[in-house]
């Protein structure tokens, strides 16, 4: 089933300008060479720990980087290199972002507003109604400020955006805060019927357990890159399936698995490690460890691992 | 991890230079101000009365060479009348910001340490002083005084202390509630004790901040009041006093008697006000992202 | 449930207003009796021949010898029956002159007060909507020196420069010398309010450009902006539709907490113009010893600051949906 992928970002690198105490001023690297594609009619999770720059993936494929972040690479989208012009023109029509919470709707604007955008013709109005009836949210709802929506509404609320605008793909960023399981998957079950509409749909999230539950393929983030890019498949069948030492870990520290925690800590973007962001932590490292380490093909998936078999 | 960050420092050095200018550049301001400010003072409190002495024949000269601001009716030169002014303007500026800030100190811990009824008529005095404008205050203060120095030097210091004092209060509030003054309590310490070891250290750079952003609206408010008669005995020199006595001369023409005065004033109101914010982007990066 | 809530809000609100004026008006009392300036000299004034007798007597009249709490209660009697007291200066009743001068005083403040709102705003939104452009270092820097512009020396400079210089505008006052009252016409008297009125908003101005200036660019980097950009709203979609509407209700409230500033800027802007208003009445009661009219003026322009609060309050009451649907909430809570 090979596809034509929409969305593809090749060697992205994000960086900020930043400020620190006394007026010092530093660059920090917040992704590095990340890659990824997805196709339509797939679910792709970007999965690793809160803190790792996900969301800045999600912002720069849209173009909402704030203006102290220099980026590098290349974003396409249906196989055209955009331009941050070109972003703007595709956000809200061909891409859409859901994301994570309410403090993302304006607090001073009803949430019917926000849904319809800036030209609520009739048709625009009829679309709210049915799609707000599709994820079950009463007439009253769009009358509603966001301080006054529940948890739940909230998020169903945030997707209708995503929905109404008819984009092709669609960028969820850590839609499932706070909730268990169970909650979050059917929380996400909008999302699986909208890839199945074939939408192509990027899943951001820290929690690997429901990213293989729901994805198709799973990009596992760690300290701003893909360390492996996988079919889901492979984490449900278990380490061997894997290829980095890094996603294997993350199996054996889910409860189910042991819940084996991986010792030390992700590297601060400030102080990256020289050469495989992993390696403090790697228990393969070598002396090789330390050079510049590509993504490569090993067993259908991608891995940036120098030792991956 | 030490190599890596010294590798950082190395790396930062071409970005640096920008950031070392600026800083280098708020130090120098400081240091430039602080001289200002003390020359001024010198230059006032050392000249000669002589130099201001009644002259006729120099009478309501236009600013030339030798009379850079010009002269006034009495043919006293202008530029001298100034800095005497503003010398007395820097006095009881500096007394009265530094009596206001101690004030808003004292306060605010005592409203953020207290007990919680202290905490509430400290906000409800605060709404009291900021209920009145100040300029009206400052006439009643300066009115119970029966006019003259005292009235201005108190009346200042008991209008300007109502900002930082919300922000010390604030401040404290928030170190409190951080792990090791809970820890320090449970030693045993005292809240006395915290508040001096712990708490006041904090303070500082606030307080200094605070204090040199008081000034200008201080010396603002002393030539105000001064201005309208309340403030220095006419035969002080002062910029309100200068300033009004102008005001006779107006429709004269001789607007040098006026706008010198005032825009020396101005500058070194400003050059503060500068100051005490680049100071604060210092201390605090997070409210300066330019 | 709401009714109650607002009616308690409104209550304890009453409450600290009224502890406030009395705390005013104890205070007030307290700094003026406590003045080394004699009032029956000063009321004497320059009278010649008055006696030892005369000035006991008129002591006396004015239980000047009674204890103070004594006197404190008579005065604050007197005033909760609406008598202020005789102004010395004036020699009227202190509740006529605040009632004349306020009318004055009022088109004064306002024109100033709807000028600095109007352009302060406008001029704010231009800096923040242009953030980091030159347009906004440049109007920034010209807010920050207006800030330290003292209002009486830019009263004399515009003095010196459009009414000397230039002759556009007269020397002050509010009516041209020497014409009766009823013959004034409105144009005459916006003809003497311009300068006045300029040198008052001139401060306050600048404040709310650069408070304005700093909402709007916080706005614009929110996190609801930056969700309405990936929804594919254009820029000026975002400010006409986020940016305005998150920014005016702040704006408006602050305005609406000015009145402090605006009363005593005005203080200085009347003096200059020899305005014939309250805040020029306020400095000549100082000076004049005048005590009644000080004590009154000060009790009235405290109120007048709470007035300002109390609409602002209101106005957030009113507008801000956080707090007017706020009680409906608990029904649908998470």
């Amino acid at each position: 089933m090979e596809k034509e992928p929409i969305l593809t970002v090749k060697d992205l690198s994000v960086s900020f300008h930043m400020y620190d105490t006394g007026l010092e001023q530093y660059d920090l690297k917040v992704i590095s060479n990340l890659n990824l594609d997805v196709c339509p009619g797939e679910i792709v999770a970007i999965a690793g720990s809160s803190g790792s720059g996900k969301s800045l993936l999600a912002h720069a494929v849209m173009g909402l980087l704030p203006g102290n972040a220099a980026m590098s690479g290349e974003i396409s989208y249906r196989g055209r290199v955009l331009s941050q012009k070109d972003k703007e023109k595709l956000r809200g029509k061909e891409m859409a972002l859901v994301p994570q919470s309410v403090a993302y709707l304006d607090p001073l604007m009803k949430v019917e507003a926000q849904v319809r955008g800036s030209k609520p013709d009739r048709e625009r109005i009829a679309a709210q109604r049915e799609i707000f009836k599709r994820f079950h949210l009463d007439e009253k709802t769009e009358k509603l400020y966001p301080f006054q929506l529940s948890g739940g509404m909230a998020r169903r609320v945030l997707v209708s955006t995503a929905v109404i605008s008819g984009a092709e793909l669609i960028i969820a960023d850590e839609p499932t805060p706070g909730l268990d399981l169970e909650m979050a998957l059917e929380a996400l079950k909008v999302f699986r019927e909208l890839a199945d509409e074939g939408k192509a749909v990027v899943l951001i999230t820290h929690d690997i357990d429901l990213a293989f539950h729901i994805a198709d393929r799973i990009a596992v983030f760690y300290a701003g890159t893909t360390v492996e890019i996988t079919e889901a498949e492979d984490f449900r069948k278990g380490p061997e399936a894997l290829r980095h030492p890094y996603s294997k870990a993350l199996w054996e520290a889910l409860p189910q698995n042991g819940f084996k925690p991986i010792a030390g800590f992700q590297p601060y973007a400030k102080y990256l490690p020289e050469g495989c962001l992993f390696s403090p932590r790697c228990p393969y490292k070598t002396k090789e460890c330390e050079q510049e380490i590509p993504m490569r093909e090993v067993r259908g998936g991608y891995v940036r691992c120098i030792h991956a078999d | 991890m030490s190599h890596m960050a010294a590798k950082d420092r190395t790396l930062r050095v071409g970005k640096g230079s920008c950031f070392l200018n600026r800083r280098t550049k708020i130090i120098v301001l400081a240091v430039l101000m602080f001289a200002v400010l003390v020359g001024i003072y010198l230059a006032g409190a050392l000249s000669s009365n002589d130099l201001i002495a009644a002259d006729f024949s120099q009478k309501g000269l236009k600013p030339s060479w030798e009379h850079p601001f010009g002269t006034d009716m009495l043919g006293r030169d202008m530029l001298v009348r100034t800095i005497k002014g503003l010398s007395v303007s820097i006095v009881v500026g500096t007394v009265a910001s530094c009596v206001s800030a101690v004030i808003a100190l004292i306060v605010g811990v005592v409203a953020a340490t207290g007990a919680s009824w202290l905490d509430h008529f400290i906000n409800w005095v605060i709404d009291l002083v900021m209920g009145i404008p100040h300029t009206v205050l400052l006439i009643l203060i300066s009115f119970a005084c029966g006019k003259g120095l005292k009235g201005v030097l108190i009346g200042v210091a008991v209008t300007h202390w109502t900002g930082l004092a919300r922000i010390i209060r604030s401040e404290v509030l928030q170190i409190r509630s951080q792990q090791y003054i809970e820890v320090s309590r449970k030693l045993g310490h005292s809240s006395w004790w915290i508040t001096v070891h712990h708490i006041l250290p904090h303070m500082v750079p606030q307080f200094i901040i605070g204090l040199i952003l008081m000034f200008p609206h201080a010396i603002m408010h002393e030539s105000s009041l001064t201005f309208l008669g309340f403030g220095l005995p006419p035969e002080q020199p002062a910029i309100g006093i200068i300033l009004s006595e102008s005001m006779k001369y107006l429709s004269t023409g001789m607007w040098w008697l006026a706008f010198f005065p005032g825009l020396m004033l101005v500058i070194i109101v400003l050059l503060f006000d500068r100051l005490g914010e680049n100071l604060k982007k210092i201390i605090d990066p997070y409210s300066a992202h330019e | 449930m709401k009714k109650m809530h607002v009616l308690k809000f409104t209550g304890r609100y009453l409450v600290r207003v009224v502890t406030l004026l009395i705390a005013v008006s104890i205070i007030s009392f307290i700094l003026v009796s406590a003045s080394p300036v004699d009032p029956v000299q000063q009321y004497v004034g320059a009278v010649p021949n008055v006696s030892e007798e005369q000035r006991e007597n008129i002591a006396e009249y004015w239980g000047l010898n009674d204890p103070p709490l004594e006197r404190f209660l008579a005065w604050g009697n007197s005033i909760l029956h609406g008598d202020f007291g005789t102004s010395l200066i004036y020699r009227r009743p202190v509740l006529d002159i605040i009632k004349e001068k306020f009318a004055a005083s009022l088109a004064l403040m306002l024109t100033a007060w709807l000028f600095s709102g109007l352009i302060g705003f406008g001029i704010g939104c231009a800096m923040g909507i242009f953030n980091g452009k030159w347009l906004d270092k440049i109007l920034k820097k010209i807010c920050l020196v207006m800030c330290s512009i003292p209002t009486f020396w830019i009263g004399i400079v515009f003095l010196m420069f459009f009414s000397v210089k230039l002759g556009w505008f007269p020397m002050g006052m509010s009516v041209p010398k020497g014409v009766p009252a009823d013959e004034v016409t409105i144009l005459q008297r916006i003809h003497h309010l311009v300068l006045p009125a300029l040198t008052l908003s001139f401060l306050s101005f600048a404040n709310v450009a650069l408070h304005t200036r700093e909402k709007l660019v916080d706005v614009l980097e929110s996190d609801y902006v930056l969700f309405a950009k990936a929804r594919g709203e254009s820029r000026f979609s975002i400010l006409k539709r986020h940016g305005f509407r998150n920014i005016l209700l702040p704006a408006v409230t602050m305005q609406f907490g000015s009145f402090s500033e605006l009363f005593g800027g005005s203080v200085l802007a009347e003096s200059v113009f020899s305005y014939p208003g309250l805040g020029a009445a306020a400095a000549a009661a100082g000076m004049g010893s005048d005590i009644p009219l000080l004590l009154g003026i000060t009790l009235f322009s405290a109120l007048f600051v709470f007035a300002g609060n109390m609409l602002a309050n209101i106005i957030y009451g009113i507008v801000d949906p956080q707090i007017k649907e706020g009680y409906k909430n608990e029904s649908y809570g998470s």
